[in-house]
């Protein structure tokens, strides 16, 4: 999947320092970056492997600013990449040679909190987990929590249509965007949506939720808030075989039960976190499940006596219920920390994203096992169990020459099989550049053109945010392969999953 | 005017043909499911009437993946049957517009719910169509057949096109098949009532009810002579009953609620659901959308005698049953008032005649960067405009 992204246009490149002037005169004082070791600090976001500086960086502090830089930019055909936080692991926010890099990141006031609609508006810089601090003592929070979720921003996660373990029962970030104030490439500033459920016309929030940055910039969220439920309970489940993990997993959802979380690690995963942590997951399981139930505490205790019951006629071999808060959240930690815990024992590894009817996990971890043998790489699994979303964890050094190639050969097999399956290319981490040639496995030439009509009437242009989620390399010359970053995670500290 | 040339067809491929010879000829089609909706937007007049009755059926139903996918003609109650059969549902609570309407009861299908968006009283906790719809296929108006989204309950791959459908009144594209997230139905419920308040003393109960930890799963309020509140809880027994003792005792500032138990409370949500409150007779009836907390201030604000209403949605949705007499029933003040308060309106019952003058009161959308999004749109999906011609959908119906 070595990606090639669209030629830097010469007269662009040329023309830097007028465009460094006319930026300065858009936004003044500090927004305006051009030194090449600060624009190094934006050449990559999480999907590491890809690094690009830009020609570069503006750090907008007002919609009439983003408004002001994307007119001057359309009309002079200069490239824009926004970007939030950086935490996209797909390369959402990989910048072009060529391209102004938007930093959104300046724009982070929670505007208005309104607690009779149960709404907050947010500017696109404000992190996720700000949301729900802010609301927290009135007993509200926002529901979707990716796991970057301390760092991660509103704006990325409208771009991106970010889920979370929870998204299985309170939805992904489309469901929970009540309204937008888009700024399109033309400079022009709409508003769609608002705090009524529903606004006339097409569904352009839709639209524009989940669309990579490709059709507007975000520069005000309107976000719908719920109120906390009083209690959570988490229960550990172990199993002998991945098979009946996976019968425990649809016997619940059968009985009429939509957990709040439902998450599987495989036993590379479990091992990886247990050396990491010592959290007390079972050594012995090639399956562990963590499910979590919410609501009021009547609701949490029949719903554990449900839940363990189906269990345990699946053969669990380990199950243990938390007794409270800090062991519900210890059995989450281990979880959490899967991707730091794989980062251990393996210089880099590279997080997949797909997802498959959830009967076909065994089929799917057994096709991976043997591809993991073929292309000569070790995989670890966690997996929204609830859902179907996948995320294996490919183990590679990036020293080590082929590696990194060996290791996107195996993504794309898997992302294929999923397809194949029935599934889907990306459940939550979006397509970016990662999975941008992959399309074609997905969705045909005409489903392909309306989509990227879709993206013309938005920006005809084509200047937003370029080169990525649609595989249109036939009208971009041949760019050669990136260069390869040596994998060093921006975000150490931060939990995956 | 003769009757148009009617097409039927039956299988996907077919309904490709009439759209691609259509698209080849530049004929227009009036593109219609069941009809209970036919009323609901201004008359299409259209070389032909693009029929999809006949392509029904329940292609794919998998209880355990949660997903279920029909052709568009699929009749809402068939498709509603069938997922009552393993106990799941269609959470959105579509509804059937044809009794509203006085059309037939029964006829509404599901590329009908998806192409109005139509969503009932549990859109308040778990969202409209539009959130439901998990991927399609369809027909452009290039006459090229055309899929989105997937047929997993996860999926973020490209641009959300299911969505693009949902409340497109079949103006882009002719949806052939849906696939759609299902949930599993609520094992019981349960509902309390408040009589007697005020519309403002029973939205602010309704804001006050949403905002505890109670997991409302709707809530209405039917107005004077018989005020009524209803605040609905679903799911487990031992929940539902939990969640009922606390919430009447956090609201008890608002009188003593009667408890309504499984079988009381589904009549109460089906009168709601089928405007039993509202007269039919003489009244045009107006849908307006609004910020929830301010649903009571509409009947102020338009202060207009023999006007009735219905609440839903926590106050984000009133309902308007307005006598045909009153000089601007259809006129551009209701509109007003709802753009006032943050929202929108639409007229969802009137004469084609009072629908036309309505329409031309209105003056078409103006010319804003929304409306020239909507016309680039239309133009990408239906360069020739053969799909629903006339339908503008910059400004509502």
């Amino acid at each position: 999947m070595s990606v090639k992204m669209p030629l830097p246009d010469s007269r662009t490149l040329a023309s830097r320092p007028a465009i460094i002037a006319a930026m300065r005169a858009l936004v003044p004082g500090e927004g305006v970056i051009d030194e090449s070791a600060e624009l190094a600090a934006y050449e990559s976001d999480a999907l590491t492997a890809y690094a690009q500086k830009p020609l570069l960086v503006v750090l907008p502090q007002s919609t009439a600013q983003v408004s002001a830089i994307l007119r001057w930019c359309n009309e002079h055909g200069v490239r824009v990449v926004p970007r939030g936080a950086g935490t996209s692991l797909s390369g959402g926010a990989l910048p072009v040679a060529d391209g102004i890099l938007l930093g959104l990141s300046r724009l982070r006031e929670i505007l208005e909190i309104d607690y009779e609609n149960r709404t907050a508006v947010v500017q696109p810089g404000v992190t996720n987990l700000a949301v729900s601090q802010a609301v927290a003592e009135r007993g509200f929070y926002y529901a979707p929590d990716p796991s970057s979720q301390i760092a991660c921003t509103i704006g990325g996660n409208v771009a991106e249509n970010s889920g979370g373990v929870h998204c299985l029962k309170y939805g992904m970030t489309a469901h929970n965007v009540l309204g937008l104030k888009l700024v399109l490439m033309n400079g022009e500033v709409i508003e769609l949506g608002g705090k009524a459920l529903d606004a006339p016309g097409y569904d352009l929030l839709g639209l524009a939720v989940g669309s990579e940055g490709l059709l507007g910039v975000v520069t005000e969220v309107t976000l719908r808030l719920l109120v906390r439920p009083p209690a959570a309970q988490a229960v550990l489940l172990g199993f002998a075989q991945v098979e009946s993990a996976a019968r425990c997993v649809a016997e619940v959802i059968a009985h009429g039960i939509i957990p709040a979380g439902m998450e599987m690690m495989d036993r590379p995963a479990i091992h990886a976190a247990e050396d990491f942590l010592g959290i007390g997951y079972p050594r012995d399981v090639d399956a562990l499940l963590i499910v979590e139930v919410d609501g009021p505490p009547q609701e949490c205790a029949h719903l554990m006596e449900l839940i363990t019951a189906i269990a345990a006629r699946n053969g669990a071999t380990t199950l243990r219920v938390s007794v409270d808060e800090t062991e519900r959240l210890r059995f989450w930690a281990g979880r959490k920390a899967a991707f730091p815990a794989i980062g251990r024992i393996s210089p880099d590894y590279y997080c997949i994203d797909g997802t498959i009817p959830r009967r076909c996990l065994p089929q799917m971890l057994t096709q991976m096992a043997a591809m993991s043998q073929r292309h000569r790489l070790r995989v670890a699994n966690v997996f929204h169990a609830g859902d179907g979303n996948l995320h294996p964890l490919i183990l590679y050094d990036a020293n080590v020459p082929g590696e990194l190639d060996r290791a996107e050969d195996f993504a794309a097999e898997i992302l294929r099989t999923c397809v194949a399956m029935g599934g889907v290319l990306t459940g939550e981490h979006g397509v970016g550049i990662e999975k941008r040639d992959l399309m074609g496995e997905m969705f045909s030439e005409i489903d392909l053109a309306h989509q990227e009509r879709l993206k013309s009437v938005f920006d005809p242009g084509m200047l937003l945010n370029p080169g990525k989620v649609f595989p249109n390399l036939h009208r971009c010359a041949e760019l050669g392969r990136m260069h390869v970053h040596q994998g060093a995670l921006p975000f150490p500290d931060l939990p995956r999953f | 005017m003769t009757s148009p040339t009617r097409l039927e067809p039956t299988t996907p491929a077919a309904l490709t043909e009439c759209i691609m010879q259509a698209h080849a000829a530049s004929r227009s089609l009036e593109i219609c499911g069941g009809g209970s909706k036919r009323s609901l937007r201004l008359p299409i007049s259209a070389d032909a009437q693009l029929d999809l009755r006949g392509l029904r059926g329940i292609t794919n139903y998998d209880p355990e993946e949660l997903v279920v996918t029909a052709h568009a003609g699929t009749p809402l109650a068939e498709l509603e049957a069938a997922l009552a059969e393993r106990q799941q549902m269609l959470a959105f609570e579509p509804f059937d517009h044809g009794p509203l309407l006085g059309a037939a009861a029964g006829c509404a299908t599901l590329g009908g719910i998806i192409a109005a968006n139509v969503s009932g009283s549990r859109r308040l906790s778990l969202g409209a169509a539009r959130d439901h719809i998990l991927g399609f296929a369809a027909v452009s108006g290039r006459g090229e057949p055309l899929k989105g989204g997937g047929t997993v309950v996860k999926n973020v791959t490209g641009f959300d096109l299911p969505k693009l459908m949902a409340g497109s009144f079949g103006t882009l594209a002719v949806l052939a098949s849906v696939t759609m997230r299902v949930l599993p139905r609520p094992r019981t419920e349960a509902s309390l009532i408040f009589h007697g308040l005020t519309d403002e003393a029973a939205n602010r109960v309704m804001s006050a009810a949403l905002g505890l930890p109670a997991a409302v799963a709707a809530a209405a309020h039917v107005p004077a002579p018989q005020p009524r509140t209803a605040l609905r809880l679903e799911g487990f027994g031992p929940s539902v009953d939990a969640r009922c003792q606390d919430l009447a005792r956090a609201l008890a500032h608002a009188g003593t609620a009667q408890v309504l138990g499984p079988e009381a409370s589904a009549a109460f949500w089906q009168g709601v659901r089928t405007h039993e409150a509202l007269p039919t007779a003489n009244h045009v009836l107006w849908r307006i959308s609004v910020p929830p907390a301010s649903g009571w201030q509409v009947a102020p604000l338009l202060a207009a005698d023999g006007v009735h209403y219905l609440y839903d949605w926590g106050g984000a949705l009133v309902w308007a049953a307005v006598p045909q007499l009153w000089p601007d029933a259809t006129g551009a003040r209701i509109p007003e008032v709802a753009r006032t308060l943050g929202g929108h309106a639409s007229l969802v019952r009137a004469s084609p005649a009072q629908r036309t003058a309505h329409a031309l009161r209105m003056g078409g959308a103006p010319d804003t960067e929304h409306a020239r999004l909507h016309a680039r749109l239309k133009a990408a999906f239906d360069p020739r405009g053969i799909l629903n011609p006339g339908l503008d959908l910059a400004d509502g119906l």
